[in-house]
């Protein structure tokens, strides 16, 4: 019996629920669309970090610095500097390069080159052992370099620390504006349901003020609000969802066909649709929810 | 049962509302609180309604201690209670069913109980053939009648009145008292609060005389002799 009274309280929430929206149709649609865009641009500058992120991400699997071998060291104790170096904190794996290696890869990189035969005939002894270095922190290079020199038998190194500096520069920044303007735009959504709720509650404040009056609980009178608010922040959720998926697939075909942008990557949406949808719908009940409890809030008190 | 001890009511502006009130109502009686505008009627029925909290003293509503009731327990104190206003405040957009049938589902009726319940209070009231009606389409009187019924269709312990018959012609007003009366007979407690002397004499009740915050007369058959009194100053 009391299941079924539930039951038929759940029906009768969510028939309230879409007969409020309906009611402020206007407003309604104003809660939605404004969700929606907030959501696009929220999911728009999420999706840009998170594709810088995989690049430079990328790129720091790839980043390294040449560490050179004291020339008085033996080619035995130069290789057993290996385990040292791999022991220094932020280095992910060394990879060692003979001289003659280094010699004959700086010749093959120059082979096309009108002065090939000088690069190829240059002696192995200018050229040292080395260690190319992978680090595991980009961020972290400088000390990384600090600490790898210290190391007794490397002799210098050579590195771009500032290219590595400005990636990760531009990395923060993009994750710091795409944080800033999440935590903007959800306050904004807030507000707009919250504004679309009050009305719908200002509407019903007889009906409310009699309800309370009869012996509705708070929950009761609350419950066809919220409901409300889960619907306009889902659907929004949905729709925008859906633009968002639109708008990407747009853009990523635009890069993979343009001709001076190649090096992007985009991340396919196939791959990234189960978390955007997840963000999205969660955003969406969040905002409803929170915007419909604040609206009703103040009709509760009679 | 209704039991008011030595209740005063100070409003947050200053005014004094109430300046130490003690009344008890039993179950099953008929009462008339009478008085002036201004004389702390309205302020004992939001006292036993809950909607505001006495400054001191102490309040029983049908077994509920009103002082150190808790919030969520206040719902269940109030479908003890069935309320009537002066304006009807009933729900334009709902048909005279609806609105009867909102208010048994806020207070946790089963579309079943509904089913049951509604047909009886509307044949009780003399509006069984108007519950598809909107009420812009009913009479005054009708109207009050469907309040009168939303009032009772939770069966409550007690129904409190706040002028009902203030919207009314003289002829409604006493159908309307007289419906109120034959739903006292049948065993609901009733408090109605009015200023209309004629029809308050018209009906041998207790009379409870309320004026500048004290009670002044609580006489069972007695009369609304308030204006008389002024008349003779």
């Amino acid at each position: 019996m009391k299941k079924n009274k539930r039951a038929y309280n759940i029906g009768y929430y969510i028939a309230e629920g879409f007969h409020s929206i309906f009611t402020h149709g206007l407003m309604s649609f104003a809660a939605v669309f404004m969700i929606v865009a907030c959501l696009l641009i929220m999911g728009s500058f999420s999706l840009v970090a998170l594709n810088l992120e995989n690049k430079l991400g990328e790129l720091e699997r790839d980043n390294q610095f040449l560490a050179f071998v004291d020339e008085s060291y033996t080619r035995d104790q130069a290789l057993a500097l290996q385990s040292r170096l791999e022991g220094v904190t932020n280095v992910s794996w060394v990879e060692f390069t003979t001289r003659e290696d280094a010699k004959e890869n700086y010749a093959a990189m120059y082979a096309g080159d009108q002065n090939a035969q000088l690069y190829a005939e240059l002696p192995d002894e200018i050229f040292r052992d080395r260690y190319a270095v992978h680090v595991t922190d980009i961020s972290r290079l400088q000390e990384t370099i600090d600490a790898v020199e210290a190391v007794d038998g490397i002799e210098g190194h050579q590195a771009a620390p500032e290219v590595a500096e400005g990636f990760v520069m531009v990395r923060d920044v993009a994750s710091g504006v795409a944080l800033v303007l999440v935590v903007l735009l959800l306050l904004i959504s807030v507000f707009i349901i919250y504004n679309t709720i009050k009305l719908g509650t200002f509407t019903r404040k007889d009906e409310i003020a009699i309800m309370k009056m009869c012996g509705a609980t708070n929950g009761f009178v609350r419950a066809p609000f919220i409901v409300e608010g889960m619907i306009l922040g889902l659907f929004g959720a949905v729709v925008a969802f859906f633009a968002q998926w639109g708008i990407y697939t747009m853009i990523a075909r635009a890069i993979d066909t343009g001709a001076t942008i190649q090096l992007i990557t985009v991340i396919p949406y196939v791959s990234i649709w189960p978390r955007v949808l997840g963000v999205f719908a969660g955003t969406g009940l969040v905002v409803g929810i929170g915007g419909s409890v604040m609206a009703i809030r103040r009709f509760l008190q009679v | 049962m209704i039991r008011l001890l030595d209740i005063r009511k100070t409003y947050d502006n200053g005014t004094k509302a109430l300046k130490g009130v003690s009344m008890r109502i039993d179950d099953g009686e008929f009462v008339f609180l009478v008085g002036p505008s201004g004389s702390g009627k309205s302020t004992i029925i939001k006292l036993i309604t809950g909607e505001v909290q006495s400054s001191e003293g102490r309040i029983m509503v049908n077994g509920y201690n009103l002082n150190s009731i808790r919030p969520r327990q206040v719902p269940y104190m109030r479908r003890t209670l069935g309320v009537i206003f002066q304006d009807f405040r009933l729900i334009d957009k709902k048909t005279v069913w609806e609105n009867l049938a909102f208010v048994m589902r806020a207070a946790g009726a089963t579309p079943r109980e509904i089913r049951k319940r509604i047909p009886y209070v509307l044949d009780l009231v003399g509006l069984s053939y108007k519950e598809d009606r909107y009420p812009a389409q009913l009479s005054g009187g009708e109207q009050q009648r469907v309040a009168i019924a939303r009032a009772l269709v939770n069966n409550p312990e007690m129904i409190i009145a706040d002028e009902p018959t203030g919207n009314l012609d003289p002829a409604r007003s006493l159908e309307i008292m007289t419906l109120l009366e034959k739903i006292n007979e049948l065993g609901t407690t009733m408090l109605v609060v009015t200023h209309e002397k004629d029809l308050v004499n018209r009906f041998s009740k207790r009379v409870i005389a309320i004026e500048n915050g004290r009670i002044i007369s609580d006489e069972t058959g007695g009369y609304y002799k308030h204006e008389e009194k002024q008349e003779s100053v």
